[in-house]
C-alpha cells in the first residue's frame, strides 16, 4: 500500500515526485455577503496508479478543490491561490490553452448526476467521440468506433446501437456508466470521480466501483474520489484524505485513517457511519452541531465549535491557533491534542458505545 | 410525425370551426343591421327584404352559418352575385368582390411583411442576445441591454412616420415604402418593405434580444455545460454547440406565441404605411360593418396562426431530441 508522501520537490523533472501535487491551495469566491473561504490552505499528494478518496461533509472544499485541479471555476467571481502540479506542469498559473489541451485528456472527471451533467441535445456517441475528436485529431467515424468501444468497455449492452441513443433514453446507472466511458475515452492519467455513485442505487454504485477500479488495474490511472461515503472509501480508495471547513483535517492510508482514526471529526464521521456487521442497537452518534460559515470562519480550530475535547489541547490553543497537518508525511492530522490523549479519547468513546449497547440490551431483556 | 401532423390539423381544424362559429355569432349579433347598410342611405322596406332574403339573412343563424360553412368547401350560389366557387367566404357587402379573391391579393403584401419581420426578429434578436450573453457584465453586453429596453418601449406608429420622415423624405436613402411582388423584382420587393421590417421588428427584437441573453446565461450555469468545460471544449463551441440548443426551446415557444402579436403589429404598420394587406383590408371592413370580409379576415388570420403553430411544434422537436412528435 502506498502512504501519502512528500517525497520530491514538485516541478523538478528529476526523481520520482509525486504525479500530482496540490500546494497551500486556496479557493475565494466573492459573493453578495462577502468572501467566501471554500478551500483555505489545503496541501495533497497522489501517486501514480493509485486512489485518493476525498471525505468530508457538504461545503468541506471536496468538488471545489477538484474543480480547481481542471480550472473550471468562473475567473470572475473566484480567486484561487496556491499551486498545482501535475508531472512537473503548474496549473493555476496555466493559460486556458493549456487547460483546455488537458481536461478530457490528461486529466477528466466524472460528474455526480449524469442526467443533468449529459447534454440532452446530443447523442451518447457524439458526447464521447467529440472528445476523442478535439484531442486525438480522430474523423468522425474513428471518433464513433472509438465511442463504440468505450460503451462496450464499461459494459454497455449492444453498445453499436446504444451509441446514437440520447442520455434521456438511458438507465441512471448506464447513463454513469456512459460518463465514465465519456471521462476515460483519451485514458486520462487522471481521473477526477465527483461522488460518482450518489445518484444511483446500492446494486449499480457496486457495480460502477468494481468498474472503476478495474480499468485503473488495466490503465494504471490514478484517481480521486469524492465521497461522504466511507464505505465507498473503504472499498475504492488506498488513501484517505478528510476535509473539513476547506482544509485538510486527516491524511493516510486507508487502513491508518479508518482503523486508527486520529482527528475528532474523522471520530465523529466514523462514529455515524452505519455499519453492517455492527449490533443494529447500538446508536449512532452524529457530529453535532452544523458546518461552519464559510464566509466567516472560526477562529483557530475550525472544528472547535463542534469539537467535544477543545480545552484538553489548553485553555486558549484550540480556540486561537488553527492547527496544521502533522507529522508532514504519512498519517497525518490537524489537531493539538497528543498522540496519547487521542488514543485515550478514543478508547473511551468505543467504551462508551459498547455501554450505550449493553444498557439497550438489558432494558430489552427487562 | 404522420400521425402527429394528422392530428395536429384535425386539432386545427376543430379550432377553427370554434373560431369561426363565435365569430359568425358575434358579427351577426351585433345591433347593427348589415343589410340596411348594404342597402345605402335612402332605403325602402322592399329593397331592404329583397336585400336580407338576396343574402340569405332571412334565414335562421345557424342555418346562415351552415351555407357558409359549406360555401368554403363547396361553393355556393348567390341570388345577387350568381355561383361564387369554392372555396367561398361570400362577398364584400362594401365592395362586392369576392372576399376570397380580396383576401388572396392581398396576402402576398402581409405574408412578406410577416414572414421579412420574423426574420429580422430571429436573426437580430437571437444575435444582440448571443453577445451580450458571452460579453456578460461588459460594455457590450450593457449596451445591448440598454438598447433593448429602450427598443421595447417604442410604438409602430412612433417610429414608422419618424423614420420614414428621416429615411426616405430628408435623407433618400431608401424607397418610400410599397409592395413590389417578389416575381417582379426581388431587389425592389427587398428595397421597398425594408423599412417596414424594420418598423414592425423594433419592439419584438428587444424582446428576443433580452430572452436569448437571460437564456443563454443560464444555460451556460448548467451541469452539462460544465460537464463540456470539463472535456476540453473551448469556449466558443461550449457556447455555440450546447448552451445554444438549449436557450433556443423557450425562445421558440414563445415565438410560436408572438405570431399573432406580430400578425396585430402587420396591420398596424400596414396602416402606418397605407400598404394594401390584410391588415388594411381588415380595418376597412370594420369600417363599414362588412360582415363577409372581416369573417373571411378573421379566419384566415386565425388558420395562418395555427399552421404557423404546428410549423413551430415540427421544429421544437427537432431543437430537443426528448420532445417526442407522437
Amino acid at each position: 500500500m502506498t502512504t501519502v508522501s512528500w517525497s520530491g520537490e514538485p516541478g523538478t523533472s528529476s526523481g520520482p515526485g509525486p504525479f500530482l501535487s496540490v500546494r497551500d491551495l486556496t479557493v475565494e469566491f466573492s459573493t453578495e455577503d462577502g468572501i467566501v473561504h471554500a478551500v483555505d490552505g489545503l496541501s495533497f499528494d497522489l501517486e501514480k496508479g493509485t486512489t485518493l478518496g476525498i471525505v468530508g461533509e457538504s461545503g468541506s472544499g471536496k468538488s471545489v478543490t477538484n474543480l480547481a485541479i481542471l480550472g473550471l471555476h468562473d475567473p470572475a467571481h473566484t480567486k484561487i491561490g496556491g499551486e498545482i502540479w501535475l508531472e512537473g506542469q503548474e496549473l493555476v498559473s496555466a493559460g486556458s490553452g493549456t487547460m483546455e489541451k488537458l481536461r478530457g485528456n490528461r486529466v477528466a472527471m466524472i460528474f455526480q448526476d449524469p442526467l443533468t451533467a449529459l447534454s440532452p441535445f446530443h447523442t451518447i456517441g457524439r458526447q464521447i467521440g467529440e472528445v476523442y475528436r478535439k484531442h486525438k485529431g480522430a474523423s468522425k467515424k474513428e471518433a464513433r468506433e472509438r465511442a463504440i468501444e468505450m460503451l462496450r468497455r464499461v459494459g454497455i449492452p449492444q453498445p453499436e446501437q446504444r451509441v446514437d441513443s440520447y442520455p434521456h433514453e438511458f438507465s441512471g446507472g448506464m447513463r454513469q456508466r456512459a460518463m465514465i466511458a465519456m471521462a476515460l475515452v483519451c485514458d486520462p492519467e487522471l481521473l477526477i470521480a465527483d461522488e460518482p455513485t450518489t445518484a444511483l442505487d446500492v446494486t449499480v454504485q457496486a457495480q460502477i466501483l468494481d468498474l472503476l477500479k478495474e480499468l485503473q488495474q488495466q490503465f494504471g490511472t490514478s484517481i480521486i474520489l469524492i465521497t461522504h461515503d466511507l464505505g465507498v472509501v473503504a472499498n475504492t480508495a488506498d488513501n484517505v484524505l478528510v476535509m473539513y471547513a476547506g482544509r485538510a483535517a486527516e491524511r493516510g492510508s486507508v487502513r491508518e485513517v479508518l482503523r486508527e482514526p486520529r482527528h475528532p471529526y474523522t471520530w465523529g464521521l466514523l462514529s455515524s457511519m452505519p455499519r453492517l456487521n455492527s449490533p443494529v442497537d447500538v446508536p449512532l452518534m452524529p457530529v453535532r452541531g452544523t458546518p461552519p460559515s464559510l464566509l466567516n470562519p472560526p477562529s483557530g480550530c475550525p472544528f472547535h465549535p463542534r469539537c467535544d475535547y477543545p480545552r484538553l489541547a489548553g485553555p486558549e490553543l484550540c480556540f486561537t491557533q488553527r492547527p496544521s497537518l502533522s507529522p508532514e508525511t504519512g498519517h497525518g492530522d490537524a489537531c493539538y491534542l497528543t498522540l496519547d490523549q487521542k488514543r485515550e479519547l478514543r478508547t473511551a468513546r468505543a467504551g462508551e458505545g459498547a455501554q450505550a449497547k449493553d444498557t439497550t440490551q438489558t432494558g430489552d431483556d427487562a | 410525425m404522420t400521425s402527429f401532423l394528422a392530428r395536429r390539423v384535425a386539432g386545427a381544424l376543430v379550432i377553427l370551426l370554434i373560431i369561426s362559429a363565435i365569430t359568425f355569432y358575434l358579427f351577426y349579433a351585433i345591433p347593427r343591421d348589415p343589410a340596411r347598410a348594404f342597402c345605402g342611405k335612402i332605403c325602402q322596406p322592399e329593397t331592404l327584404a329583397l336585400i336580407r332574403h338576396n343574402l340569405g339573412m332571412d334565414e335562421p343563424l345557424f342555418v346562415q352559418y351552415w351555407h357558409w360553412l359549406v360555401g368554403i368547401f363547396a361553393g355556393r350560389e348567390f341570388v345577387q352575385f350568381g355561383e361564387c366557387p369554392a372555396p367561398c367566404l361570400g362577398y364584400s357587402f362594401a365592395t362586392q368582390e369576392p372576399v376570397f379573391g380580396a383576401i388572396v391579393d392581398r396576402f402576398p403584401v402581409t405574408l412578406s411583411l410577416t414572414l421579412g419581420a420574423s426574420v429580422v426578429i430571429l436573426a437580430f434578436g437571437i444575435l444582440t442576445g448571443m453577445i451580450a450573453a458571452w460579453k456578460v457584465g461588459q460594455p457590450l453586453d450593457k449596451i445591448a441591454s440598454a438598447s433593448s429596453v429602450i427598443g421595447a418601449s417604442l410604438q409602430i406608429y412612433f417610429v414608422g412616420p419618424l423614420l420614414a420622415f428621416y429615411l426616405v423624405d430628408t435623407m433618400r436613402l431608401i424607397p418610400r415604402p410599397s409592395y413590389v411582388p417578389i416575381t417582379e423584382s426581388p431587389v425592389e420587393w427587398f428595397t421597398h418593405l425594408m423599412l417596414p421590417w424594420v418598423v414592425l421588428s423594433i419592439i419584438f427584437t428587444a424582446n428576443y434580444t433580452r430572452m436569448t441573453r437571460s437564456q443563454m446565461v443560464e444555460q451556460l450555469a448548467e451541469d452539462y455545460v460544465r460537464t463540456a468545460r470539463a472535456k476540453g471544449m473551448s469556449n466558443r463551441s461550449v457556447f455555440f454547440r450546447f448552451a445554444w440548443r438549449g436557450a433556443m426551446i423557450p425562445i421558440v415557444t414563445i415565438f410560436g406565441v408572438d405570431l399573432a402579436t406580430l400578425l396585430g403589429g402587420a396591420i398596424i404598420t400596414e396602416q402606418t404605411f397605407s400598404l394594401h394587406g390584410i391588415g388594411e383590408l381588415a380595418v376597412r371592413a370594420v369600417q363599414n360593418t362588412d360582415l363577409p370580409m372581416l369573417l373571411g379576415v378573421t379566419i384566415v388570420g386565425a388558420a395562418a396562426i395555427v399552421l404557423l403553430n404546428i410549423v413551430v411544434d415540427v421544429l421544437y422537436a427537432f431543437i430537443d431530441p426528448r420532445v417526442r412528435l407522437s
